[in-house]
């Protein structure tokens, strides 16, 4: 039986050794971080021309993470490829027969995989949330305000769950190409798109990125963003039953399908 | 020692295996043979718990694959050639599978070494060949040092050089006392590798023999005999005095007769007394690989049918050198094939005239015309 230390040290090797690791959380950090001092610079010279009911919830916490939107699709690429690519190499059979225990193998994977991508998570969110500050002039706010730091962390955690969720999902999908196909357009546009379509929203706000998000607000409904019927730890409990769930299934595929 | 009993496995409504029984025993190298689509990769990864049987069980060890402890300590397998992530180097991909069972980094370096990949251990294996591909699966599964040593199809790619490396080192495997079960399409280097033979088709277990036994059993010497066209009851007359000489007579698909256990001079005689002319008497011996096509033929999952290419091609001229009979001849007689890999229908059995062919189309092109169109 191989050991779960044992595992975890080749797991750890497995993702070093690969050029997408580097380069799929070099995009997360890199697209969350410009693409937020960007909107904070553009709030910063417009904030006189904004509507009212989105000056009146403004939180600048919440803007300097609005590179998320896409940062996070950098993540779920390498949580989908950290997985997927075992099966469409076939490497696959070759681990699972040198580990035959498949709860073993998966957890260590998803372990070494989700530690690093909450790491890169943390990080990115403390760049994005104090380059964002830099950049909105009178409106920042400060690390040490009520609930920033929250938001902070918060927001580097919600990365990285985005991640693992998409390791668990490939695990059930068997395939990059087929997780890819369905959890980007779900991120990018299915998710967002139902969040602003009146009768849909109900719905759509228990969808993991729609949930998980409230964690980086500390104004509550920031930038009008509507009500939702749970706070912001309330939303990353949803998002961390989601993780469970696709994690849980991943499990169940892995254990009875045949590799 | 790999123990199966009774192992089958469905997918949906179609059986990949059916109630496979068998032992591999250590000590030898023991070929596992079929073609393609048979089962053999299935029952590999049966075998090593990759896929879970329909019913039945197989063990190693006396223990299923699941349950062994430190499994890459104790068992080998290189399954298919391409199941290495093509972005990450031959060293990196074994340090991986190193670390499992613990084995130290210098090990890695060592059987990098001995199948000759040190210089290419830093690249990306997705620039590999087939065969050097096949190398490093093959330093995969020697990674642990294990008793038991399962290979599919490791010679696919490879050349000659490296063909008789890989024969080599599973005997020399086998000599050491490890388990060695090597899977193949080809019955021409399972003859050369392996001691005992698996031979599986559709799923079942055709044989499970001795390669010598295999051999002695299956490629009797035999002649063709022909007898003078025109007269048909000559040919009765002729098989039932063979038979009653002892002699066990089948009829090819061309009319000609295959004749075992009567030596070539007792058949010429018995024709004699008979009052029956030969057109030929020839002596033949079926190949191994004959006898393994007959044995699977029935079993052949995937067959290929003749190209016509009508109206591809221009008539070709007649090649090999042979004289013009003048008769309209619609192909050119192609030479013996050795080809393995696409078995004729049943029924038709190219290699049953084949090593004699050249002599007799010379001599008769009038029969040559006649077997043509029997294809």
């Amino acid at each position: 039986m191989a050991s779960v230390p044992a595992v975890l040290t080749s797991e750890w090797t497995k993702i070093r050794t690969v050029s997408s690791t580097v380069w799929t959380l070099i995009s997360a950090f890199v697209v969350t971080v410009a693409m937020g001092a960007a909107l904070c610079a553009l709030m910063n010279s417009q904030f006189d021309d904004l509507p009212p009911a989105q000056r009146a919830t403004f939180d600048p916490t919440f803007i300097s993470f609005s590179g998320m939107v896409l940062g996070q699709l950098a993540m779920v690429v390498f949580g989908v490829l950290v997985v997927g690519t075992e099966y469409s190499s076939g490497m696959i059979r070759t681990s699972l027969a040198a580990v035959p225990q498949r709860g073993s193998f998966l957890f260590s994977k998803v372990a070494v995989a989700g530690v690093l991508a909450l790491v890169v998570g943390i990080v990115t969110s403390f760049v994005a949330f104090f380059l964002g500050q830099a950049l909105l002039g009178d409106h920042r706010t400060d690390i040490g305000a009520e609930h920033v730091l929250r938001a902070v962390v918060g927001g580097g955690i919600y990365m990285g769950l985005i991640g693992i969720f998409s390791m668990g999902a490939a695990t059930m999908l068997r395939s990059s190409m087929l997780s890819l196909g369905i959890l980007m357009p779900f991120f990018f546009l299915v998710s967002q798109i139902l969040s602003a379509v009146p009768g849909a929203k109900k719905v759509a706000r228990y969808f993991p990125d729609q949930a998980g998000s409230k964690i980086m607000q500390v104004v509550p409904d920031a930038m009008n963003s509507g009500t939702a019927p749970y706070g912001p730890w309330g939303g990353l409990g949803i998002l961390l039953a989601w993780v469970a769930a696709a994690l849980l299934g991943g499990y169940l595929v892995l254990k009875k399908r045949d590799a | 020692m790999i123990e199966a009993v009774g192992l089958t496995k469905r997918y949906g409504a179609k059986t990949a295996v059916y109630n496979l029984s068998f032992q591999v025993r250590p000590g030898t190298v023991t070929g596992f043979l079929g073609p393609n689509g048979s089962g053999k990769s299935t029952t590999m990864r049966m075998i090593l718990g990759l896929d879970q049987p329909t019913s039945g069980h197989v063990t190693i060890g006396g223990h299923p694959f699941r349950s062994l402890p430190n499994a890459p300590r104790q068992v080998g397998a290189l399954l298919d050639a391409k199941a290495v992530h093509g972005g990450r180097s031959a060293r990196n991909h074994l340090l991986s599978l190193a670390q499992l069972a613990g084995i130290p980094a210098a090990r890695v370096d060592e059987v990098l070494g001995v199948v000759g990949l040190q210089d290419v251990a830093r690249q990306r294996s997705k620039g590999f060949s087939l065969g050097m591909g096949q190398r490093l699966g093959i330093a995969a599964a020697l990674l642990g040092d294990p008793q038991v040593l399962l290979f599919d199809e490791p010679v696919n790619g490879l050349d000659p050089e490296g063909i008789l490396w890989v024969r080599n080192l599973m005997k020399m495997l086998a000599s050491e006392g490890r388990t060695v079960f090597v899977s193949s399409h080809l019955m021409s280097e399972m003859a050369l590798t392996a001691e005992h033979l698996i031979v599986i088709g559709r799923g079942q277990l055709l044989a499970d023999m001795n390669v010598k036994d295999f051999i002695s059993a299956n490629s009797a010497d035999f002649a063709r005999v022909r007898v003078a066209e025109g007269v048909p009851e000559r040919r009765e007359k002729l098989t039932a005095s063979l038979t009653e000489a002892g002699g066990q007579v089948m009829s090819e698909p061309d009319g000609a007769l295959r004749i075992t256990g009567l030596p070539l001079p007792r058949i010429s005689d018995v024709a004699h007394e008979a009052d029956v002319r030969l057109w030929e008497l020839s002596p033949h011996q079926a190949s191994l690989e004959e006898a393994y096509m007959r044995m699977t033929q029935g079993a052949v999952d995937y067959r290929s049918t003749a190209d016509q290419k009508a109206g591809l091609q221009q008539p070709v001229g007649h090649g090999y050198g042979q004289p013009d009979h003048g008769a309209p001849q619609p192909q050119v007689l192609e030479a013996p094939q050795q080809n393995w890999y696409a078995p004729p229908p049943p029924g038709q059995n190219p290699y049953a005239t084949a090593p004699a062919e050249p002599a007799a189309a010379t001599a008769d092109p009038t029969e040559r015309d006649t077997s043509e169109d029997a294809r």
